[in-house]
């Protein structure tokens, strides 16, 4: 994840801004919508949502593909997985 | 009115009557059995016993008619949750004991404890439900019930389960307190240097090193909470130990007391060991009415630690002698 290559998403959302646990309610509603092995782009806040999100995505049984941290904020790219 | 509701306290045997047949009540029967007095003239508090404060649906139906029947005898009645997550019937009359006992027995049902001995255990909901959740605090406090509950003791004893270092079951107040714990591992090869586990530590025990994205790790800061486990993407933090920090001698009440941090790590399968010991030490060391907390402070911590001998082996928070 700290190299260059870009994997390419299928759907995003934004939940820069969006309180726990709403931001990771509309990440699984979200990735509902998807097809199994699609990749979804999730903006996320430093602080309380990143500590939470990526835990509780994973309990999910979902994979976290690729962590990139820009301007205080984290881009993160989730696999859905059946 | 009767104001005696320092029964609970009382050394001596009050037996009264039972109208009618003749019968009489062991006062300090009732008090082991969970049968609590009110300040109302014939009528107590029937303490349920609910370990871990988890009750299955349809057992707290059946225990709601039976309060719906005694409590107030059917007019108003009320059940009253305790601090230690047991089901409280209230204004029961005592000539109801051995009819509300009976219909309890038929639900499979038990009538908890107060008094000298050890109480019924309580916990969080661990990890069979709870994200925070490292260990079967649910399971333990179920045998602890089946194994402990009612030894005697000089004082009340009560044990309780946290899941993890959050300690919703305050297990630094209690006489003997178990709370889980898991010690990270790290795995270089796996790391992508994504920075999450370092933003995950809430104790500041992880911090991203500032060309590489990969985390810098001061244990010392450590409080075993597994957050970097369950946050990493690529699994590259892993469960390296897990087990229960051991807090003993500690109380709430009128003087409440601090338990001391004994042991960490200790696994499930030796939990029964350490209740045991600490169990037949409090007992050996300890005088009648007297908390573990107060002996502890008495006799001294180190005399307890040797005691406990080779079940903190590889788990002591003070290392021997020969350890250090």
């Amino acid at each position: 994840m700290s190299d260059n290559k870009e994997i390419k998403a299928d759907d995003s959302i934004d939940l820069l801004g969006v309180v726990c646990p709403m931001n990771f309610v509309k990440a699984k509603l979200k990735l509902e919508s998807m097809e199994d092995g699609q990749i979804l782009e999730v903006l996320l806040d430093s602080g309380e949502p990143i500590q939470n999100v990526p835990k509780s995505i994973k309990d999910e049984g979902h994979k976290i593909v690729e962590v990139k941290k820009q301007d205080g904020h984290f881009r993160l790219k989730i696999e859905k997985i059946p | 009115m009767a104001t005696d509701h320092y029964i609970e306290d009382k050394e001596q045997e009050v037996e009264v009557t039972l109208e009618g047949d003749g019968k009489t009540i062991n006062f300090d029967d009732l008090k082991s059995g969970g049968f609590i007095k009110q300040k109302q003239k014939n009528l107590f508090t029937v303490r349920l016993r609910c370990p871990g404060g988890n009750i299955p649906t349809d057992k707290l139906i059946e225990i709601s008619k039976i309060a719906q029947k005694y409590s107030r005898d059917g007019k108003g009645g009320e059940i009253h949750m305790s601090y230690r997550q047991s089901l409280e019937i209230l204004y029961v009359d005592y000539r109801n004991f051995e009819k509300i006992v009976e219909e309890l027995k038929a639900i499979d049902w038990k009538v908890a404890s107060c008094g000298p001995r050890v109480r019924v255990p309580t916990a969080c909901g661990g990890c069979t439900y709870n994200p925070n959740g490292l260990v079967d605090t649910q399971g333990l406090a179920k045998m602890v019930d089946d194994k402990f509950f009612g030894t005697p003791t000089h004082h009340k004893f009560k044990v309780s389960f946290s899941g993890c270092p959050i300690d919703c079951s305050r297990t630094n107040e209690m006489d003997l307190g178990f709370q889980g714990v898991i010690e990270p591992g790290y795995i270089d090869e796996k790391c992508t240097g994504c920075t999450i586990c370092a933003e995950a530590c809430k104790e500041g025990a992880i911090v991203s090193d500032p060309e590489t994205g990969k985390p810098i790790f001061d244990i010392s800061k450590c409080i075993y909470c597994a957050d970097c486990i369950r946050a990493c993407p690529t699994e590259a933090w892993v469960n390296k130990r897990i087990g229960h920090l051991v807090r003993v001698g500690g109380k709430h009440g009128r003087h409440p007391m601090n338990g001391f941090e004994v042991a960490i790590f200790i696994p499930d399968e030796k939990v029964p060991e350490v209740i045991e010991k600490t169990i037949n030490w409090y007992n050996d060391r300890g005088e009648r009415g007297e908390r573990i907390a107060t002996v502890l402070r008495r006799v001294g911590i180190k005399d307890y630690e040797e005691f406990m001998g080779d079940t903190f082996k590889d788990c002591r928070i003070h290392k021997t002698e020969e350890e250090a």
